[in-house]
């Protein structure tokens, strides 16, 4: 049951990180991830919380801090922006290559330069490689369920991998909206209390964690985290219908599909634009367009079974990406969609298209554009270029 | 001990290179020196110090002698001494 209250993305992903009940946070604050580590403060210093709050001088200490306390059993939580993962880079990489499950709450901004604050995906999008589960949501209530189901995912036997969940900045960190908060209880009662077994530091049992390891473990350490990186999509399955069971809202697990059933075009979106996708789909569809929207919501691992099920029918479909690939003049999802769509035999005609950069906007022209390419794509023009969403 | 293979920990040890042939000095631990702070363990860049019964033990199977641990020891109870002369 719980209340619905107003509040922005990143109170609504603190209270998400405090109902899950964290042992440790550390975390160093930045533009626009600041009030989450604000929040989390002061729910501490109100007994709201009772977590031990670690003041760190950098993103890297941060990540080092609660990689410490994971390896004693900990369950913690942290959160960062853009150049703060950027610094955070090292100890990010071998937090998941120590398969420490945890969950960082990314508020997504643009990469500097040129110098920015405001909104994107590309801090997260260039570190899709370092081991991490990553989940983007669309608003500020997902953003707190998915904290929540993000440990649920996380810790899961079959997973022990950390998780990002990815909102944009200031588009869903700053903007308040209605979130239901629900009772501690229920979460309790969805989230049990976390028990390490794989690894723990024990001062009665001393060894050291990471010795220097000779290439033919390593490969077999890889390949070990590559499988569980492919059972995450199961996992995260059933955490999002035991999740909707208990809570009342369902998100599909790995994507999600809007209006796709009879649609002949798609678009394909990730985070918070994907709500200006639906109004721009229900509006062509009021004009008869049979047009639907791929929501992808797990970026890592790539969905592709789930991907190419929604599009395997389909006559053309756009990726609209919030970051770049650099050298090869498309966004990331655009890329990762075809290689799914090629590596299982599918040749569907697609178009690439970038926007959104640095918090620029997204509008639902922009969308309705899109949507009209994809109209003319599907009476045979051969549209191959990446249409870019500007002024 | 069986390897899983999620979390490489030391107390698994490698095993894949006969390291312990590589050495020119091996450590001798003075256990009337010792007083079990368990620095040796700490420092031991690839875990070949265990606990065993509140006891320290050096595990020659797998110690290169890079010395660290009797550099390290605060009550210097650890020799470094040539390989065959003890």
């Amino acid at each position: 049951m719980g209340k619905t209250i107003a509040i922005t993305g990143n109170t609504a992903a603190a209270l998400g990180a405090a109902l899950s009940r964290p042992k440790v946070i550390a975390a160093y604050p930045i533009t626009p991830q600041s009030s989450v580590v604000e929040y989390a403060a002061s729910m501490i210093a109100d007994g709201q919380l009772q977590s031990s709050m670690v003041q760190v001088e950098s993103e890297h200490s941060a990540m080092s801090v609660v990689q410490g306390a994971a390896m004693a059993g900990a369950r913690t939580f942290t959160a960062t922006s853009a150049q703060g993962l950027a610094l955070m880079y090292e100890p990010y990489f071998r937090m998941s290559t120590l398969r420490l499950p945890m969950v960082m709450a990314v508020a997504g901004r643009e990469m500097t330069a040129p110098e920015t604050i405001w909104s994107g995906h590309q801090d997260t999008i260039s570190v899709r490689d370092a081991g991490w589960i990553q989940i983007y949501v669309e608003d500020n209530q997902e953003a707190l369920d998915m904290i929540i189901q993000g440990y649920k995912l996380a810790e899961d036997k079959d997973v022990l991998i950390p998780v990002n969940i990815c909102y944009d900045g200031f588009y869903i960190s700053h903007l308040y909206e209605g979130v239901n908060i629900p009772e501690q209880s229920e979460v309790d009662a969805y989230l049990p209390p976390y028990k390490q077994e794989h690894v723990i530091l024990d001062p009665e049992k001393p060894m050291a964690v990471d010795p220097m390891t000779p290439g033919n473990l390593v490969m077999k350490y890889r390949k070990s985290h590559l499988d569980a990186m492919q059972r995450a999509f199961a996992v995260l399955d059933k955490a999002d219908k035991d999740f909707g069971d208990q809570f009342g809202r369902y998100y599909g697990g790995t994507v999600e599909e809007y209006k796709c059933d009879d649609a002949d075009i798609v678009l394909i979106t990730m985070g918070a634009m994907s709500g200006t996708a639906k109004a721009a789909v229900d509006e062509k569809r009021a004009q008869g367009v049979k047009v639907g929207l791929l929501k992808i919501r797990m970026m890592r691992p790539f969905p592709k079974q789930q991907v190419a099920k929604v599009l395997a029918d389909k006559k053309a479909y756009a990726v609209i990406d919030k970051n770049v690939v650099f050298g090869w003049n498309t966004g990331a999802v655009y890329m990762e969609t075809q290689a799914a769509l090629n590596q299982l035999g599918y040749k569907i005609a697609s178009l690439p298209v970038i926007g959104g950069l640095g918090g620029a906007d997204i509008s639902l022209e922009h969308m309705t554009n899109v949507i009209e390419k994809l109209e003319k794509m599907n009476k045979g023009d051969d549209e191959q270029e990446c249409y870019w969403l500007e002024d | 001990m069986a390897r899983d293979f999620i979390t490489p920990k030391g107390d698994e040890g490698i095993y894949q290179i006969d390291t312990a042939s590589w050495r020119t000095y091996k450590p001798v631990m003075d256990k009337d020196i010792c007083v079990e702070c368990g620095i040796c363990l700490t420092y031991c860049p690839v875990n070949s110090i265990h606990k065993e019964n509140e006891k320290y033990i050096i595990d020659l199977s797998y110690c290169k002698g890079c010395g660290i641990c009797a550099n390290e020891c605060p009550k210097k109870a650890i020799d470094m001494v040539t390989e065959g002369d003890k």
